[in-house]
């Protein structure tokens, strides 16, 4: 009988998580589901603006076909946004591995003061240096036309911040290991290349994934940077400007598109590396 | 700054120099007095003594920072060192046919002066590092040892060295990139560079407090009512994007935790999946959806539950509500991934225990999980909480800080952070000069923030804890 009532009582209480995880899972895929549809619409409904509705009356391509087309930079923003974030995925992390091994597995003069520093200019809003930051790129002849490699110098250059993560990493590999390698003859540079960082496969693939989606988003630096030179925008940049300009009404299907089109191979990425990630932010957030 | 490295490092070397700032300058004024004549030129003539003791390696390095030093500070950095007190005095000169031509730039002034400043500890830092090189190839000579050859001093660089190969570039890529950055805008808080002063055209100068009275002053030009209202939505925005989305993220995740719940991966899947969508299409898309001519009002009217449109971003309260919503919609994910995990580590026994005390699951959620989970996400939580001080995503994506009004001076609205109404000042009204404050205000509140809550972390006070 108690049995009997309590089985009741547990599925009950089951059939109400399932329903609050389907309501949940709903709520969080619609907007997607609805960028997708949306981007769907052909242009003799709304003029690829917005529409009261959501299902498009009648499917086409419309607007990928002219994000491809003449007519858009599209394909160059999103190479333009590839590259950046390739080309920071990688020199990115090579700067975080060696800033984490030197200061997790060496002990040097003003190691503490440097860690100290370094978290205490962290505190400072990253916009606050917009503007110096710009005229020296321009001193250096990287913004507007040269705003790819110059963004890509911005991020790697004060990249050696974000150590965290991976020092936490290298902290929990045994220092005996190194130890013994060094009495076996290994310098310090053979045991980081042949030794820690093969050991270190997951965290590597967490900084660069991190890294590599970071620039997908970033707004602030490449608009500025790029300053109204339209062929070095990224896709944040572009997409921005086309739901803010007063127009935007003609380009919404066109976003839905493109932006459509950008989350799509992050995602991908992202899913197939998702072990990584999680891996990585759960070691992260403990240490803090 | 180079006063604050070189306390930092002899706080470090405590050990082997027994102590301070001032043991650093005794052992400069002992090596002197005790060292031969090559270590007495090396004060004058770097790299002189390990030239002659044959460590040419060590010798052309140091004379070539050394050559190279003065070069700069003689081609370049003197030339807009010697204006820093004034930052310029004229900015254009007739030319004889009638043209202009710009003269003193205060933008570069500053920025290379300060450039050369730096460059003037690194290169204080170096010369230390050679008369402290003398003194210890004299004390090996002096004890018949032999001195490093080049090949060894190479070698050392891969390995006893290491540190210096490694650190090297990224030091200085934030040097250049973030240091000399925020020395130079924290100089700006302090000169009225502003859209009536902007180099080439005009120079900009010192001013000393102006910025910050003004910052504070209360009247119809002053920044202090739009900076009191703006300051507190940031706390208020900060705490409840950080608690809320722990809250929910963690319900989230022991929902899915639950013994019987089927499927777990898939819906931790398609939490997660979103968090890989770039923030730009997913806020600006819900932006859109929320607008007045959006989705959901069309929806909401075509069914009758609403007979006028809702202004879900022009109505202050209602922005301010939406956005807190809509980043528990981009935060959940994240906290459910990282609670998840931690969630799993919790004994299982002690909830058995708790259910034959008779505990229902509210209480040990309340006696047990949550005191678990706030002791070991302490750092986290204020890493968050910090984070959102500074989420300029959620809320320039979604309302711009929107919906503006009279009673805001400057450009702020309702839904500015600090951090977003520095960006506007920044680019909107090119008022550097109050951005600048306002980043050094930004910089003060995480600063103390972060220190007060550091220091009474449970799990900082007492890390057995809970082990």
């Amino acid at each position: 009988m108690n049995n009997k009532s309590m089985k009741k009582k547990r599925a009950i209480s089951n059939a109400i998580s399932y329903f609050v995880l389907i309501l949940i899972s709903i709520i969080w895929l619609a907007p997607f589901v609805c960028l997708f549809l949306q981007s769907l619409r052909s242009y003799t409904e709304g003029g690829g603006g917005m529409v009261e509705y959501l299902l498009p009356k009648q499917f086409s391509l419309d607007s990928y076909v002219w994000l491809f087309g003449e007519e858009s930079k599209f394909t160059r923003w999103y190479l333009n946004t590839l590259i950046i974030a390739v080309c920071v995925a990688i020199l990115q992390t090579i700067v975080v591995l060696c800033v984490s091994y030197a200061l997790s597995r060496m002990r040097f003069k003003g190691r503490t003061f440097l860690m100290r520093f370094w978290l205490i200019l962290g505190m400072f809003p990253g916009f606050l240096t917009m503007i110096c930051l710009y005229f020296l790129l321009q001193q250096m002849h990287l913004t507007q036309a040269g705003a790819i490699p110059g963004l890509i110098l911005i991020s790697v250059a004060s990249s050696g911040m974000g150590y965290y993560v991976t020092k936490g990493y290298f902290d929990t590999i045994p220092k005996a290991l190194d130890e013994a390698a060094r009495i076996d003859g290994a310098s310090r540079a053979r045991v980081f290349l042949t030794m820690i960082l093969p050991m270190s496969k997951p965290i590597i693939i967490y900084g660069a994934l991190v890294a590599f989606m970071a620039p997908w988003c970033d707004y602030v630096f490449a608009s500025y940077v790029a300053f109204g030179y339209s062929d070095s925008y990224n896709v944040a940049v572009a997409l921005q400007r086309w739901v803010w300009t007063n127009d935007y009404q003609g380009y919404f299907t066109r976003f839905c598109a493109g932006g459509f089109l950008v989350a799509l191979p992050v995602t991908i990425l992202f899913m197939c590396l998702q072990k990584y990630y999680v891996e990585g932010v759960t070691g992260g957030a403990v240490k803090g | 700054m180079g006063k604050e490295a070189n306390s930092g490092k002899g706080k470090k070397s405590k050990g082997n120099s027994n102590g301070g700032f001032w043991a650093d300058f005794k052992e400069i004024g002992l090596t002197f007095k005790e060292g031969d004549w090559k270590t007495r030129v090396s004060y004058l003539i770097m790299g002189f003594g390990p030239l002659l003791r044959k460590q040419f390696l060590r010798g052309i390095a140091f004379l070539a920072v050394e050559v190279l030093y003065i070069f700069y500070m003689v081609s370049f950095g003197w030339g807009y060192l010697k204006d820093i007190g004034t930052l310029g005095t004229v900015a254009r000169v007739v030319n004889p046919n009638g043209t202009f031509s710009y003269n003193d730039n205060s933008f570069f002034i500053l920025l290379y002066s300060i450039l050369s400043i730096i460059i003037t500890c690194a290169f204080l830092l170096v010369w230390r590092v050679n008369i402290r090189t003398n003194r210890e190839a004299e004390q090996l000579l002096a004890a018949g040892k032999k001195l490093p050859t080049v090949k060894q001093d190479l070698n050392s660089l891969l390995d006893g060295n290491f540190d210096k190969t490694l650190l090297a570039l990224p030091v200085t890529g934030v040097f250049v990139f973030t240091v000399l950055p925020i020395i130079f805008m924290i100089c700006i808080a302090f000169t009225d560079y502003d859209a009536n002063h902007q180099p080439p055209t005009n120079l900009f100068g010192w001013v000393g407090l102006e910025n910050f009275k003004n910052l504070f002053a209360f009247g119809s030009t002053g920044f202090g009512y739009t900076f009191c209202i703006i300051l507190m939505w940031t706390l208020i925005w900060a705490f409840f994007a950080t608690f809320l989305t722990y809250f929910c993220g963690m319900g989230v995740a022991i929902l899915i935790n639950k013994k019987g719940i089927k499927f777990k991966k898939l819906w931790r899947t398609i939490l997660v999946m979103t968090i890989a969508v770039p923030q730009f299409v997913s806020l600006l898309y819900v932006y859109k959806m929320f607008a007045n001519d959006g989705l959901i009002n069309s929806y909401l009217l075509k069914w009758g539950w609403i007979s006028t449109r809702i202004p879900f971003w022009s109505n202050p309260m209602l922005a301010k509500i939406m956005i807190i919503v809509i980043n528990l919609w981009i935060g959940i994910p994240y906290t459910m991934l990282i609670t998840t995990g931690l969630l799993m580590n919790i004994p299982e026994d002690l909830y058995e225990s708790a259910r034959i005390d008779g505990a229902n699951g509210f209480q040990m959620f309340r006696s047990i999980t949550l005191p678990y989970m706030l002791f070991v996400t302490g750092p986290f939580l204020l890493t968050q909480f910090t984070g959102n001080l500074n989420n300029f995503n959620v809320i320039y994506l979604l309302t711009q800080g929107g919906p503006s009004s009279m009673a805001l001076t400057n450009g702020g609205g309702y839904t500015d952070l600090l951090i977003t109404w520095l960006y506007k000042l920044t680019i909107n009204d090119t008022n550097y000069r109050m951005a600048a404050v306002l980043g050094i205000m930004v910089f003060v509140v995480t600063a103390v923030i972060s220190m007060g809550v550091y220091n009474i972390l449970p799990s900082v006070k007492d890390e057995e804890g809970f082990q």
